[in-house]
């Protein structure tokens, strides 16, 4: 049995008199335990509300959550405010982006830690605080006795994040979520804390959902990757395939895209026309056609199925790149 | 529009090949305590003495993480903030004698393309008053036909249809209004365009539009750029040449392909080690180079060699106690560091790095941890 199974998870906003949006549709993938998963797109991709959804955070009111998510086959969907607070931090931990706003800024660091493992793991005072000078030290901060009595904004950026690495880790969560854990944080950072993320990953055996609009940070983690447009799962491989062959036109725009420095100077980005605005709604056809250099009519007649393609690759597209053979550069100049 | 190039252009376009060259540029920013009394406690080197020169036509880029001073940089030479030390020679005229009303000239030949194109554009001015703004106070608006002929094809050139003209900021996505900022920089036919994190705040896919639309302009106007930004790997596609920033001082300058292939300064390595490849095959098998902990505070800046705090090839002797000069070691490559030929001729090697812990930063944003009373003032 798959430690996480997310079934037709489909997030609905709308209040009366508003029209809803539908933020995440019918997304369903699994997380074995001790594999890295990760949730690739760009802003407004919903990719971040699958997380909240997963985890219980999304508010209950104006949000409609419906589908299944099964974490070692108990749904966490039915299960009640105090049940879910239970399992979270203690089987399930999240890391976000910006762990300024995600830590309190009036309570010392050391605090937000023993809270946690006082509150899951039963540990008296003096327990947790030494478990939690552990835990920074783990984490990489210098000097964790001194620190653990200190605020929030008496620290870098990279040690907030890393203090907020520990709180998710404080229970040994059996799954960690990362939403965009190095986007706030400059690249000498950001590549401590990913590696970082990937021993402690490694070495406890914990399963992880990296979510990033980073194709380079999944790029060096992940085992597999599922690329997101518009709320949807549009390709699905393990991470070789899916660089050395993107087969959905989205997932090979997004790889024009990127400047990237292994690469000779002076070649021109492809970029992908447009931008999301100009997006579809799914029940009329493929949400990307109007940006899809491939596009056809067929793909505004309907919704293309996410098929299984030989490889256990997942695609959801009519007019897939072909691979090997290098697809024709799409229209030059997004307008 | 070569004919209204033409009718503004009063001072003598210089002959010479350098259009900036940035001489021993200082930005101290004071930090000031005190109720009564403005005591100056210290200050925040922002920018510490750089030096760099920018060619006509070549784009410059200036790379750093956050607090290195590059966007200080860029303001410091435009002069909206006033230096501290040091000059900007803008084609022959030292920009630091200009006052009033001939700085104000002068700036129309230098225009910036700021971060975030919505807090940057005026929510309630529609584009066309945006994009006039400037040429009415440059007095290039005279003829109302011309002008909006003249809008119309700056919008053409950035992507955008002529009925964008009477829409307002919020009606647009953010890699339009980023081209609306870009327009707002081209209407008074500047010189230079002084690019902060232009696509820092856009999806990827955007980001390599608005990419390619910056180098189609380069050529069609003939601009010349400074482009400021924290992504290397952008930073390397769009420059000519690149400036490595790190607390206030440029470690390193070369040419982009030159920078990427033989980086020179320990600092530049560790940053071109941290960026991650959209490639699992090289992404496996790349060596990175770890730093160790976080950058010192511009505030209390480590003596000597400001990066010897986090360096893994940090000797003994000097690197501590005397501050590197920027000095070319090959034609073109400047580098700061006084190991730099030994270091990559493999004589030193690398070693662990103890992380140091990062005193915060008295910045004006803290607050005292004792109030100050009356006695201690008097």
């Amino acid at each position: 049995m798959a430690l996480l199974e997310v079934e037709d998870l489909t997030v609905v906003f709308g209040r009366k008199g508003i029209e809803p949006t539908v933020a995440v549709d019918k997304v369903s993938f699994t997380v074995e335990s001790g594999q890295t998963i990760g949730l690739v797109g760009e802003s407004g991709s919903g990719k971040s509300v699958t997380s909240l959804a997963i985890m219980g955070l999304l508010p209950k009111r104006g949000v409609q959550v419906t589908g299944s998510v099964r974490f070692e086959g108990t749904e966490l969907l039915s299960l009640s405010d105090a049940q879910m607070r239970d399992r979270r931090g203690r089987d399930l931990g999240m890391v976000f982006q910006d762990p300024l706003s995600a830590l309190n800024p009036v309570i010392t660091i050391g605090k937000q830690l023993t809270e946690t493992l006082q509150r899951h793991q039963g540990l008296d005072n003096k327990q947790a605080r030494a478990e939690a000078v552990e835990l920074l030290q783990k984490v990489g901060i210098p000097d964790p006795a001194r620190r653990i009595d200190e605020y929030p904004h008496q620290l870098s950026g990279g040690m907030r994040q890393r203090v907020m690495i520990a709180i998710a880790l404080a229970c040994r969560p059996k799954l960690l979520i990362a939403d965009e854990p190095t986007t706030a944080l400059d690249v000498t950072i950001q590549a401590q804390i990913l590696r970082l993320l990937s021993e402690l990953v490694a070495n406890t055996e914990t399963a992880m959902i990296m979510i990033t609009h980073d194709l380079g940070v999944v790029a060096g983690l992940c085992d597999e990757v599922n690329v997101m447009y518009g709320g949807r799962i549009v390709e699905r491989a393990e991470r070789y395939a899916l660089f050395a062959e993107p087969r959905h036109p989205y997932t090979n725009g997004l790889l024009g895209s990127i400047p990237r420095l292994d690469m000779p100077r002076g070649e021109r980005l492809v970029p992908i026309t447009g931008s999301v605005i100009d997006n579809i709604p799914w029940t009329e056809g493929c949400a990307f056609a109007p940006r899809c250099p491939n596009a056809n009519d067929d793909c505004v007649q309907g919704p293309p199925p996410l098929e299984e393609l030989p490889g256990g690759r997942m695609l959801r597209c009519y007019h897939p790149v072909e691979p090997a053979a290098e697809q024709p550069a799409t229209s030059e100049v997004a307008r | 529009m070569t004919q209204t190039a033409e009718q503004i252009q009063p001072e003598a376009p210089g002959t010479s090949d350098v259009l900036v060259s940035v001489e021993d540029l200082k930005v101290h920013f004071p930090i000031k305590r005190g109720i009564i009394l403005d005591r100056v406690v210290g200050h925040v080197y922002a920018v510490d003495g750089v030096d760099l020169v920018v060619r006509r036509g070549e784009t410059y880029g200036l790379v750093g993480e956050s607090g290195c001073g590059k966007t200080t940089l860029g303001r410091a030479l435009l002069r909206l903030v006033e230096p501290t030390g040091g000059r900007t020679v803008f084609d022959g005229v030292d920009l630091s004698t200009l006052d009033g009303e001939e700085l104000r000239r002068m700036r129309r030949r230098m225009q910036m393309v700021f971060q975030d194109p919505l807090s940057s554009l005026d929510p309630r001015q529609s584009v066309e008053s945006i994009l006039v703004e400037g040429m009415r106070a440059h007095g290039l608006a005279k003829d109302r036909q011309q002008t909006g002929k003249r809008l119309r094809e700056l919008l053409d050139a950035v992507g955008l249809p002529s009925y964008s003209l009477y829409k307002y900021p919020h009606e647009f996505s953010g890699g339009q209004r980023q081209r609306i900022g870009i327009a707002r920089a081209l209407t008074v036919q500047p010189d230079l365009i002084v690019a902060d994190e232009p696509v820092s705040a856009l999806d990827v896919s955007v980001q390599a539009q608005v990419i390619n639309l910056l180098e189609d302009l380069q050529g069609e106007f003939g601009l010349t750029y400074i482009v400021i930004a924290h992504d290397l790997a952008v930073v390397r596609h769009i420059s000519d040449r690149i400036g490595v920033m790190y607390l206030g001082s440029v470690v390193e300058e070369a040419d982009s392909d030159e920078l990427y292939q033989t980086p020179l300064h320990p600092y530049t390595r560790a940053l071109l080690s941290a960026i991650p490849v959209p490639d699992p095959v090289v992404e496996d098998s790349r060596e990175q180079i770890l730093l160790a902990g976080d950058l010192p505070s511009p505030a209390k800046p480590p003596a000597g060699c400001r990066f010897h705090t986090r360096c893994p090839w940090r000797q003994e002797q000097k690197c501590a106690t005397e501050r590197p000069e920027l000095r070319e070691i090959r034609p073109g490559h400047r580098v700061a560091c006084h190991w730099a030929e030994d270091i990559e001729a493999g004589k030193i090697t690398r070693h662990e790095v103890e992380p140091e812990l990062v005193e915060t930063e008295v910045g004006p944003r803290d607050v005292p941890d004792t109030p100050v009373t009356v006695t201690d003032i008097v």
